[in-house]
């Protein structure tokens, strides 16, 4: 059996106990349709100013709802680990000859799973509002950039839930890095208008990365050299915070 | 050939809480051993270093003839887990819990179907079978958290505290159910409880912990024979037992008289005849009596003969 496999198989558990919470499902359909509503309204005039690329705000936004949506489907994700740790039902995996590693897999595939499928209900949504997001490869990228950053942030929480161990201390992190993150980018607003300073910063930002990527093909003058460093970025950070949390799990067990 | 041997264990937890302390018994195959003792004692801390979820400071121990630190995967293939706390998945069906568990032991296919549906219909849970867990009732749930242990058919099985929540009822047909499952699976089962009675019912052999360590091992007639007559427990007005316990040594039916502060545990022939005695006589030494109970005896008794220690002091302790 190997770990492939074996991560399927959890992460399977977790989609299907999560598909049968109706209220769950219509709040991750229709949170980020309104987000894309409301922020495409409430910015409407924003692309008189200079920079955006376009005069279309939702062209600009919807690669952005895409991601945020998906970096907060990471950030909360380690909630459910904690269940499961409350619950003993680590422990009964922990005392089967399953990979370790894949117990932590799973969960973060979940995330990943979940927020792809969010940024295809908001690519269809954008569609509607006249958003075309430079088409099939377009769509593909904001997909591929949606999944890295579920996956990079929920590495993180994941990690941090099994440090803590506490709901409350796993809400105030998740809250914690929340908005700065987002605000600390150019996920609303165009790069050009942000004070120079912050420019730079964002560029220490994983969900900088993910936007920059996300937005490459939506806007005219397509630069596939900088998409392909940000992708890059994105899936080493999605790499080194899942080492992360798989190291966290680690130091869970040691403390059995 | 033993199917579990303890050898020695320890384990301390943070600077001083000492859970294990050289413990050390020996299972056969096909056995249903009982480790039996309060909150504490160091029987769920030894179960779960068996089932490889921690790892001993010292000593070593074998389940199945693999070594539980150096072969853990091995161990793993080989044993069932119920832990103390229901492991079950709440937001899933009794089928789909026993499915996953069966896949992540590596069971596929119509033998993994063919095993569900054998257990769910053992276990009485074949109505239930497609209901999600959290509508199940307390013994539904420990009855799957069983089944849950056996879908890899292993060779060894742990239950830890297999009936502690139930209602009488309820843990009755558990026993029912062990019972049937011990004399029809060829299981090799270590059983922890605090109660005598399960003990005594399900296990073959019996293991009493305290602090860490076996005091004394023997079947579950045994330890009551040895035990025979009733308890008598006085308490005194005056802050010390010590004096009055060597009165009451001294009178004919006490077998056993342990002081506890305030408190004389005695172990009697008879019970309504020794009390007079034992009243006259802790009077005419000037020792007040404050009350006096006399009951049958208990795994408190056996607990306490063995230990000098009232089962609920070790309660503090680590569970």
């Amino acid at each position: 059996m190997n770990v492939a496999t074996e991560t399927a198989y959890l992460c399977g558990r977790v989609l299907r106990n999560l598909s049968r919470q109706p209220i769950w499902i219509v709040v991750m359909v229709v949170q980020p349709m309104f987000w894309l509503l409301l922020y495409s309204q409430l910015f409407r005039r924003i692309t008189d100013l200079p920079g955006f690329g376009t005069t279309s705000y939702i062209d600009y936004l919807t690669p952005g709802i895409a991601v945020m949506t998906a970096f907060f489907s990471g950030s909360w994700a380690g909630m459910g680990m904690i269940e499961d740790l409350d619950r003993g039902v680590l422990e009964r995996f922990l005392a089967t000859p399953a990979s370790r590693g894949a117990i932590v897999f799973g969960r973060i595939l979940e995330s990943s799973i979940v927020a792809t499928l969010q940024a295809v209900l908001i690519l269809v949504t954008g569609l509607a509002l006249g958003a075309t997001n430079g088409g099939a490869s377009g769509w593909l990228v904001i997909l591929l950039a949606s999944f890295l950053i579920a996956a990079g942030f929920a590495g993180v929480s994941h990690g941090v839930a099994l440090r803590t161990r506490q709901e409350a201390s796993m809400i105030a992190v998740a809250q914690f890095i929340g908005l700065p993150l987002l605000f600390f980018s150019s996920l609303l607003i165009a790069r050009q208008l942000i004070p120079s300073w912050m420019q730079d910063l964002s560029l220490l930002n994983p969900v900088e990365w993910a936007v920059r990527a996300a937005r490459g093909e939506a806007l005219p003058g397509t630069d596939w050299g900088e998409m392909g460093v940000f992708l890059l970025l994105l899936a080493a950070f999605a790499a080194l915070t899942t080492a992360f949390a798989t190291w966290s799990f680690r130091s869970y067990q040691r403390t059995l | 050939m033993d199917a579990i041997v303890v050898d020695g264990l320890e384990k301390t937890y943070g600077k001083d809480t000492r859970a294990l302390d050289g413990i050390r018994f020996s299972v056969p195959e096909g056995q249903v051993f009982g480790l039996l003792g309060p909150n504490g004692a160091g029987k769920s801390t030894t179960v779960r270093i068996l089932a490889t979820l921690t790892k001993a400071d010292a000593g070593r121990a074998t389940v199945s003839g693999h070594d539980v630190a150096s072969q853990a995967g091995a161990v793993r293939r080989a044993i069932g887990y119920v832990p103390q706390a229901s492991g079950v998945d709440r937001e899933a069906t009794g089928r789909e819990n026993l499915l996953l568990q069966g896949r992540l032991q590596g069971m596929r296919g119509a033998d993994l179907e063919r095993r569900t549906g054998e257990l769910l219909e053992t276990f009485g849970l074949a109505d239930k079978a497609n209901a999600l867990v959290k509508t199940y009732s307390g013994g539904m749930k420990r009855r799957l958290d069983v089944a849950t242990g056996l879908v890899h058919r292993p060779h060894v099985l742990f239950l830890d505290e297999p009936t502690t929540g139930l209602d009488p009822e309820a843990r009755a047909a558990m026993w029912e159910e062990l019972e049937r499952l011990a004399a029809a699976e060829r299981l090799t089962i270590l059983l922890t409880t605090h109660y005598l009675e399960e003990a005594d019912r399900l296990a073959r052999r019996v293991a009493i912990v305290s602090r860490g360590q076996v005091v004394v091992e023997g079947t579950p007639d045994e330890l009551k024979r040895e035990l025979r007559g009733d308890a008598v427990t006085v308490e005194l007005d005056g802050a010390d037992a010590s004096r009055a316990a060597e009165v009451a040594r001294g009178l004919d039916g006490v077998h056993e008289a342990t002081p506890d502060g305030r408190r004389l545990y005695l172990r009697v022939e008879h019970g309504a005849q020794a009390v007079p005695v034992i009243l006259g006589a802790l009077d005419a030494a000037g020792a007040g009596v404050h009350a006096v109970t006399v009951s049958r005896p208990s795994l408190d008794d056996v607990y306490l003969h063995h230990t000098g220690r009232e089962f609920r002091a070790d309660d503090e302790g680590r569970a």
